[in-house]
């Protein structure tokens, strides 16, 4: 990369390591990838170790340090990829461009490879190209894709539909449905400071522990406290109470109280914050403006998977129009003291840096590792500073909130889950797409919305969440009963729900970010025991194996992905037990790797073919 | 008389891709051997020249799985024995033959047939009679169902005796500090 | 008045900050940890240190100890789930224990002996890893590496240096060295670095010095890895 270039980027992010993240990003676009070069000028630029730099760039699946082709295509990899067919579509595509999958053509000009769920579910199947994402793929797509790679049209020149994402709302309520005028949230809070006599006094109990001169702040807390909001991101933890703890922490000097939004939606199956970032910015932004006037921040990050880069456009110019609007800024809305403003930080596929303190690290320009807590985020987050972390939706809703009052919320939805929650539905239906529904919406009555036929199982909540069979279809969603971060993939009869969990199981192994033992080691092992089954090795003796396995996961690991990596696995054993028995191909313990495949090497070298060079009757068959 | 013998254990131990130290090992019981021989009777062993390993109460492998021979034996005594025992690292981790693992075994072979001089004559052996190298190297337990480990290399007389003598009593044997090695 | 906490029915004194584990094994109680080191901030990440607390599972080195916590460690089900976590990462690597110069004096290896391990139990991944002999007194042999990162910690906040990183992620993650080559030679790594000392396995290796300690005298040939707290060795010389 050219010094200027560099020094543009580096100027743009401060020079500053917090942002090593954002700038390796940088330069993977620009250049394809990052070269020893750029290394070795960020090493010097940014006085950190090459290591270092190493350390963080090969942590995140879109950074290359090698070369990688001048078209990185990597397809989606989900289940309803799968469904979609997306392993015949990609075997085509390499087909066509003499590629071996996972390896970089030999001229360079092209690599084609897997990635998780990329978000695109009610589309799929989809890839990613540079970074790009290309929806509905069908074989004329993948034909069309191959000429423009062999012509070397550059992506920005490729058919604009391919590259069309359409929201594909269903059904709308109190969210969806809002016609969000900006700005008028933070008014209607801002109205209601001396007329709302309830909540007035209610405030003054507990506003005893806050600075003085705080009302409107502290009026904030107790609407959204009120308002029984619970996170969306999937823990479903009380937004206020998270709220209060991060504006009661102490500030050493120099510090601020910090809002994120997380918008790493990496769990497969969800792809509502997609939608919201895409024609609800304003709710978001605005949600966020509410939380950092409520904890007294002043800075605010939005961390955008790598997945959903192109949004950035579109939402840095929703920031700059509310900046401009004195939507962010300094004294919003002419509050005197009232200073925020957003920041976009992309990630660059790591679903692990959706879980918050990860994504903090991440935030920091570091590897997405999970961090040891205590001490939370709400005393320690970023930059060790006070710091709320928050799903997209939840700050949505906390605009909601805002505008409509917590007495309002509250007695929308049930008892324990307030309001209402956005469904990413896809799979075997007849519409898939977003569903907003009060709490407490049945299986069943989303299932007859979306149009599903013959259904056998839902996975609500994606890979780490629950695997509902027919006879629950009466369960309800809201956090006393089945909790969701939004996915809802739904399987009709005609599909094998033991690959359905594989498929989730290689998501874990792959998404593992290697910090623990029981998951790094764990997860491969129970990839390579499902795929034992899958290739009909399996016995009795591997389901044991198996249950071993979940039961480490659980106990051991570090962190959520960890301990919900089995969760799929447990619930089809326990659920779809005849998917598994049907694998149990042999009584007796039985290699996973096929004898008469381990003689192949030395067959070709060799030139025999006689029967003692194959394991048959003259070695003695395993039974 | 006859009584006696019926209730004498049957044993067979066999070397795979080994190197005799854990055999050696065992003859190293010394003066326990004898007391070994009163309660068991060896069937295939190096110690006693039968071919075909018959129906045991005791199989005991030492070494890894090289190659289809090393299979086709473990295979037979697996079906063979009631309780199999894998004694030595060779078998439990597939000791020193499996450091080659990391290469492919093609490369492994036209190195030591085809480049290294004075070898094979510029050919890679290819007779029926040779049994045929495996793509990597195994430890026995990745291949059948293994029952009792004695780790070491090789395990000291003292694990071996330990974890027959625990056997022989009907406990589930086990080896502590000192025994436990293995180096 | 000391406080304390209850660890397999012992009651513990500890000092306001301390973890359990701090707090055990300065009252001369061993629970097992790899990734542990009492000189670097704790880590976290080996998980053998596992005990329960208040019935949940949780890492002892990151845990802060508290009046009246009942903690289990030495009990049968942890230490088979710790067994299975040292299984793991002896089939992550490739830990040939007879040609290893580490033998002995290897805490995994010791940690292993410990609780039992037997055999290593599942099919191994015999990984790649190749050999960097490139310095000229060290050597790297990563077919070892636990990933416990103690190096890197050493390297960065005691030597100032940053000679190892942690680089990849998942199964596929493993240890580089600071040096455009990737190799320790070009790094600014010294014998005397404290990185060099910690390494708890046969990884970070100064040459010719490979079985210098006769069997029988090395770290864990007399007393095992538990016996090596302070407290507890005291007992073992009164008894
Ligand atoms: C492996 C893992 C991945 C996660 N991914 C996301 C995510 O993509 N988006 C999200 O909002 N929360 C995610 N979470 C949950 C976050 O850690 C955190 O609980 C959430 O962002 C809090 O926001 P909320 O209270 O508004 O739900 C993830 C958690 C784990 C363990
Ligand atoms: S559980 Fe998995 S993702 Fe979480 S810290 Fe451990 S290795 Fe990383
Ligand atoms: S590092 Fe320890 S466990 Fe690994 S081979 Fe060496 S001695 Fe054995
Ligand atoms: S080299 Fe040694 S100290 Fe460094 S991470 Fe690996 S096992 Fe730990
Ligand atoms: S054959 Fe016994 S240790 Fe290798
Ligand atoms: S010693 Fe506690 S996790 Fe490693």
């Amino acid at each position: 990369m050219d010094a200027g270039k560099l020094e543009n980027i580096l100027r743009r992010y401060d020079g500053s390591t917090h942002n090593l993240l954002q700038i390796l990003r940088e330069i993977q676009e620009a250049e394809g990838w990052i070269s020893p070069e750029s290394v070795t000028a960020l090493e010097q630029a940014l006085a950190v170790p090459r290591a270092k730099i190493e350390g963080v760039a090969s942590f995140y699946a879109f950074l290359h340090l090698k070369p990688i082709g001048r078209y990185r295509i990597l397809f989606s990899d989900n289940i309803t990829d799968r469904m979609g067919g997306n392993q015949d579509l990609m075997a085509r595509l390499c087909h066509l461009l003499w590629i071996e999958p996972g390896k970089v053509s030999e001229d360079g000009l092209a690599s084609v490879d897997l990635t998780s769920c990329t978000g695109m579910c009610d589309q799929g199947p989809a890839l990613l190209v540079n970074g790009h994402v290309v929806t509905r793929l069908d074989e004329a797509r993948i034909e069309t894709i191959a000429q423009l790679v062999r012509d070397q049209i550059p992506v920005e020149e490729w058919p604009a539909e391919f590259f069309q994402v359409e929201d594909n709302v269903q059904r709308r309520d109190i969210l969806l449905g809002c016609e969000f005028e900006p700005g008028s949230a933070l008014r209607a809070l801002h109205a209601r400071l001396d007329t709302d006599g309830v909540l007035a006094s209610n405030t003054r109990s507990w506003r005893e522990g806050l600075p003085r001169g705080l009302v409107g702040p502290a009026t904030m807390l107790d609407e959204v406290k009120h308002a029984n909001l619970r996170g969306r991101g999937g823990a479903g933890f009380t937004t206020g109470l998270k709220w209060e703890a991060c504006r009661n922490a102490p500030l050493a000097d120099g510090q601020d109280r910090i809002v994120v939004c997380n918008a790493d939606e990496g769990e497969p199956g969800t792809f509502k914050d997609r939608v919201l970032l895409t024609s609800h910015a304003d709710m978001v932004f605005e949600g966020m403006t509410l939380a950092a006037y409520a904890v007294g921040a002043r800075r605010g990050f939005l961390y955008l998977r790598g997945e959903y880069r192109y949004l950035l456009d579109h939402l840095e110019g929703v920031l700059a129009r509310r900046r401009r609007d004195n939507l962010l800024g300094h004294s919003i809305i002419g509050i005197p003291g009232a200073d925020f403003d957003i920041k976009i930080h992309v990630g660059a596929g790591a679903y692990v840096c959706g879980e918050e303190s990860a994504l903090i690290e991440s935030l920091e320009g570091k590897r997405g590792t999970p961090r040891n807590r205590p001490p939370f985020p709400v005393t320690h987050g970023y930059l060790e500073q006070p710091t709320i972390v928050n799903n997209v939706e939840t700050f949505a809703a906390a605009a909601l909130i805002a505008l409509n009052g917590g007495e309002w919320y509250r007695n929308i939805g049930t008892s324990h889950s307030a309001g209402s929650k956005i469904l990413s539905v896809s799979g075997d239906c007849e519409r898939p797409g977003l569903y907003e529904f009060p709490f407490g919406v049945s299986v069943a009555e989303v299932l007859e919305a979306c149009g599903a036929k013959d259904t056998q199982a839902v996975q609500v909540s994606g890979p780490s969440g629950f695997t509902i069979a027919a006879h629950e279809f009466d369960r309800k969603i809201c956090f006393e009963d089945i909790p969701t971060a939004g996915a809802f993939m739904v399987f009709d009869k005609s599909r094998d729900m033991f690959q359905v969990a594989r498929n989730f199981v290689h998501f874990f192994a792959h998404e593992s970010c290697g910090f623990c033992t029981p998951c790094r080691v764990g997860t491969s092992l129970l990839k390579n025991l499902m795929d034992k089954l899958h290739n009909g090795q399996g016995s009795p003796y591997d389901f044991k194996e198996i249950e071993h396995l979940n039961h480490i996961l659980q106990a051991m690991s570090h962190c959520g992905l960890g301990h919900s990596a089995c969760n799929p696995v447990l619930d089809t054993i326990e659920k779809f037990r005849a998917a598994y028995d049907a694998r149990m191909s042999h009584q007796d313990f039985t290699p996973a790797f096929d004898l008469d495949g381990a003689l192949s090497q030395a067959r070709q070298m060799t030139g025999r073919d006689d029967a003692l060079a194959h394991f048959g009757a003259a070695h003695g068959e395993l039974q | 008389m006859e009584v006696v013998e019926k209730k004498k254990l049957k044993v067979a131990t066999t070397s795979l891709a080994g190197c005799f130290g854990c055999h050696m090992s065992f003859l190293d019981i010394d003066e326990r051997l004898f007391d070994l021989v009163e309660l068991v009777e060896f069937d295939r062993s190096p110690l006693t020249d039968i071919k075909e390993v018959g129906k045991c109460d005791i199989g005991i492998i030492e070494g890894g799985l090289c190659n289809a021979e090393n299979v086709h034996v473990l295979l037979e005594f697996r079906r063979q024995c009631k309780v199999l025992i894998a004694m030595g690292a060779c078998a439990v981790n597939g000791g020193l033959p499996a450091q080659r693992n990391h290469l492919p075994l093609a490369e492994i072979l036209s190195e030591v047939y085809l480049s290294s001089p004075g070898l094979g004559n510029g050919m890679i052996p290819n007779d029926p009679e040779l049994p045929l190298p495996l793509n990597q190297v195994h430890p026995i337990h990745e291949v059948v169902k293994v029952d009792v480990f004695i780790p070491g290399c090789p395990p000291s007389g003292d694990a071996i005796w330990k974890v027959l003598t625990d056997l022989l009593s009907g406990q589930g044997p086990s080896l502590g500090h000192g025994l436990l090695h293995y180096d | 008045m000391t406080q304390t906490f209850t660890l397999d029915g012992q009651e513990i004194p500890f000092t306001p900050g301390q973890t359990i584990i701090q707090a055990a094994l300065a009252a001369g109680v061993f629970i097992p940890h790899l990734c542990y080191h009492p000189e670097f901030k704790p880590h976290g990440s080996c998980k053998l240190c596992t005990v329960k607390v208040n019935g949940r599972h949780t890492a002892s080195c990151t845990f802060k100890a508290n009046t009246g916590l009942q903690v289990e460690s030495n009990t049968e089900e942890l230490n088979a789930e710790r067994r299975t976590l040292v299984q793991m990462l002896f089939v992550e690597g490739n830990h040939f224990c007879p040609s290893c110069e580490k033998s002995g004096n290897c805490q995994l290896q010791a940690t292993a002996y410990d609780l039992g391990m037997m055999s290593p139990h599942f099919d191994h991944f015999f990984p790649d890893r190749p050999v960097d002999a490139s310095h000229p007194e060290l050597l790297l042999d990563f077919n070892r590496c636990i990933l416990c990162s103690l190096c890197v910690r050493a390297s960065r906040d005691v030597d100032g240096k940053s000679v190892f990183a942690l680089a990849d992620r998942g199964i596929q993650s493993h240890l580089i060295v600071n040096a455009e080559s990737g190799q320790l030679a070009d790094t600014n790594v010294s014998v005397d670095d404290k990185a060099v000392q910690v390494c708890p396995v046969g990884v970070i290796l100064r040459k010719r010095q490979g079985f210098v300690v006769p069997i029988g005298e090395r770290t864990y040939d007399e007393l095992p890895i538990s016996g090596h707290v302070h407290g507890a060795v005291t007992l073992t010389e009164e008894s």
